[in-house]
């Protein structure tokens, strides 16, 4: 005190001391993070008791004792006690195209390759000549079908040749491709104030999203023919793609119209004002907005879709997991479903979170407002 | 201009230009699409039906079904009609989806809370556990489930034994069964009557804290009331239950309860795959209430607990039930993957065996689908119902 009123200060007479050392470094992170109070250090034992009885057992079951080769099940399982995963193994290239017929394979590893490189300019938008690279994007459904159905000058191969994750893909990105523009178009339905247009909006998208997905399936698979002028009839694979279409597009409509609704009534009558007719106000003002609230709800549906692609096991389509259920009733391997299951589980945990990571870089990237 | 002759050239572009006109002339060209659409279906369905000499009746309903169920409530076997297979489908399907909405709302309310827990091991944990489950296909975790219990649980001989009563093995999970005796009644009604009080016990508190400020302990008579004393009773009526116990025959047990391992498959994986996104939404919940609230509850002295039951989580809950109630809603849904493991829900009843039997798919599929469509109003305008009664009211 007395020093405080008494001399002076000089700038430079007292060098900045470092911070205290229990507040710096990991030991001080350790103190705040793990061992704060007495119910924080209870909950740290916990965890890591948790941690201790379920990661050794699980990595010794999934490496250290697991079998990479051997000719069968029991193979398999009399070197060791854990894991088979010569099954997957033998098996990986039916899990990957299914049975796809093995000369033409290269064209489901083309169309692969073409995807990766029509969404590079659908995601990232630093690209020179982006614009070009969207119109490829656009016509890439166009060119996948082509390759993948052949005709025109390639070996025709039919659907029910199609399997695997190749059958994922081509479910999963039909269905993204076109659910979006289908659900946006539902959504302005439902939000219009035609009265009419509204009540069939509000009917479709309701019913959709008030029935499971399997019986839909299960309409497009027994019933739709009964639908139909007799005589015609068209694919399996392609009835469940429009199911599932119309089925994630109805979710779809409900999320872009949460982002709808958070768009002002100010900005259409600003978009009146300046003359902009009804499509106009919405292609240039409304929709851009509406879009980008809902980014993470259509990720999310996204996401929500490709994991329903599994459900096609049920009306007969051999998707990864039906390819899993079937090889499984093969005497050689009976009884490894959990290596089967996690096998599949692994890859669509990595297709998954992946979008759900894009989307969290998408939702930061295109934050305008001030973050707090 | 307003004498420009109404020329057939210029009357199309100006009834086109007159924005009501134009509503009504869409909304005519829609409407009779669609309904032609459907028209048109619906013809083609009868000439179909008609080619194949089918028709359209439900009578198949009151034939025998002759196939059985091993999990029915109401008495069923493969003598009763396709009627009574349906019901005990829809039975199934109200259990699966009961039991997995109380387990998926405890065991998701205790992930949010373990998400916003300050430990940062505890919290990687919950985190980590939450995106594997919720990025994997809920079918791929039923059929999972469902192996492991098959496959590796032992055969009844070799039966896990916890407790010298109840069972872990690979034909189900077998439990005591409890028979009541008359007596019992007695216990249920002193619940009755703690229920009771405890409603009134409620209100009656509300009051006399809004004249008085005086405080109850609303939760601890509760409690009581509704735990305490019926547990009381019950040994005061010296114990009105018996409980079968399964006993080991020569292959398998007898006697007892068992729930079988298609059910535990089906509801654990549903329960566990919902709860991971009841986590994120309750998380999502209290993280929104605002900070200043709780500092405000502290400054005004209300205790840490108090702070968290009347200020924090009555303002959570508004955020957190319509998400909440597409979860149970998308739940139910899910439970029709059921026919996957070969539980016996509506799909795999009317939609499943019935419909193959009796080769009446557009019957049976428009009964499953109004079915799913009348669960699916229920919930929702129950939680409606709920999420009206905490809304903040406004001017």
């Amino acid at each position: 005190m007395t020093e405080m009123a008494g001399t002076p200060y000089k700038p430079g007479e007292h060098p900045d001391l470092p911070p205290p050392a229990n507040t710096i470094g990991p030991i001080a992170w350790i103190r705040q993070n793990l061992l704060s109070s007495p119910s924080n250090i209870v909950m740290t034992a916990v965890s890591i008791w948790l941690l201790y009885t379920i990661i050794p057992p699980v990595l010794d079951w999934m490496f250290f004792d697991a079998a990479f080769t051997g000719a069968n099940r029991n193979e398999c399982r009399a070197r060791v006690g854990g894991a088979c995963w010569a099954f997957i193994n033998e098996r990986f290239s039916l899990f990957t195209y299914g049975f796809y017929p093995i000369q033409e394979r290269w064209r489901v590893d083309l169309s692969f390759i073409l995807l990766v490189a029509a969404l590079i300019p659908v995601l990232y938008d630093g690209l020179p000549l982006r614009k070009f690279g969207l119109y490829f994007s656009a016509s890439f459904p166009l060119l996948a079908g082509w390759l993948l159905l052949g005709g025109l000058g390639l070996e025709p191969v039919e659907t029910d040749k199609f399997g695997g994750f190749m059958l994922t893909f081509v479910i999963g990105v039909t269905g993204i491709a076109f659910s979006l523009p289908i659900g946006i178009l539902l959504a302005l339905g439902r939000q219009s104030e035609l009265p009419i247009i509204r009540i069939f909006c509000v009917v479709f998208i309701e019913f959709m999203r008030g029935v499971p997905l399997i019986t839909l399936l299960f309409v497009a698979s027994i019933m739709l023919n009964y639908f139909l002028p007799k005589g015609i009839t068209f694919d399996l694979l392609l009835r469940v793609l429009i199911m599932v279409t119309l089925f994630a597009s109805a979710y779809m409509a409900e999320v872009i119209r949460g982002g709808l609704q958070a768009i002002t009534r100010g900005q259409i009558e600003a978009a009146d004002v300046l003359g902009l007719k009804y499509w106009q106000s919405m292609r240039l003002v409304v929709l851009p907005q509406a879009l980008k609230i809902s980014i993470p709800g259509i990720v999310n549906t996204f996401i929500g879709l490709y994991k329903d692609t599994t459900l096609v096991i049920i009306i007969g389509l051999l998707d990864p997991l039906g390819i899993g259920r079937s090889s499984l009733a093969d005497t050689k391997w009976t009884g490894l479903s959990t290596e089967v299951y996690l096998f599949v589980a692994v890859f669509f945990f990595i297709s998954c979170f992946g979008m759900a990571r894009y989307s969290l870089y998408l939702e930061n990237k295109l934050q305008t407002e001030h973050s707090r | 201009m307003s004498e420009a002759p109404l020329s057939g050239r210029t009357l199309l572009p100006r009834l086109w230009n007159d924005k009501d006109i134009r509503s009504v002339v869409i909304q005519i060209i829609a409407t009779v699409f669609i309904f032609g659409f459907l028209a048109y279906l619906v013809r083609n369905a009868f000439i179909n039906l008609e080619a194949l000499g089918k028709g359209f009746s439900y009578t198949f309903l009151w034939q025998q079904s002759s196939y059985d169920i091993n999990q029915h409530f109401i008495e069923y076997s493969s003598r009763s009609s396709h009627f009574r297979a349906m019901l005990v489908g829809i039975l199934n399907t109200l259990l699966v989806a009961v039991c997995g909405i109380v387990l998926s709302t405890i065991v998701g309310f205790v992930l949010g809370i373990l998400r916003l827990s300050k430990n940062w091991l505890t919290n990687k944990l919950a985190y980590t556990y939450i995106e594997y489950v919720r990025n994997v296909p809920v079918l791929l975790h039923i059929l999972l489930v469902h192996g492991i219990i098959v496959n590796s649980l032992p055969v009844p001989k070799q039966a896990i034994n916890l407790n010298d009563g109840a069972f872990l093995t690979n034909r189900g999970f077998f439990v005591p069964k409890p028979t009541y005796e008359p007596l019992f009644w007695g216990v249920i009604a002193v619940f009755v009557a703690g229920l009771a009080f405890l409603l009134w016990f409620r209100k009656y508190a509300r009051r006399v804290q809004d004249e008085t400020g005086k405080h109850y302990p609303v939760f601890w008579v509760g409690l009581g009331a509704i735990i305490g004393a019926p547990l009381f009773a019950y040994f005061l009526l010296g114990s009105p239950i018996t409980w079968d116990v399964p006993i080991l025959q020569r292959f398998n047990f007898k006697g007892g309860l068992v729930v079988r391992p298609e059910f535990m498959a089906l509801w654990l994986a549903l329960s566990f795959y919902t709860a991971s996104f009841i986590g994120e939404i309750v998380r999502a919940g209290i993280t929104a209430v605002n900070y200043g609230q709780t500092e405000a509850a502290r400054a005004l002295g209300l205790s840490r607990g108090r702070t968290l039951s009347l200020v924090v989580i009555p303002q959570a809950l508004r955020i957190i039930v319509p998400p909440l109630t597409s979860q149970y809603l998308n739940l139910t849904k899910n439970s029709s993957l059921a026919i996957a493991i070969g539980y016996m829900d509506i799909v795999a009843t009317i939609g499943g065996i019935s419909l193959n039997q009796t080769g009446r798919e557009m019957e049976c599929m428009i009964i499953v689908l109004l079915l799913y469509l009348v669960l699916s109003l229920l919930i929702s305008a129950t939680m409606n119902w709920y999420n009206n009664r905490i809304k903040l009211v406004e001017r």
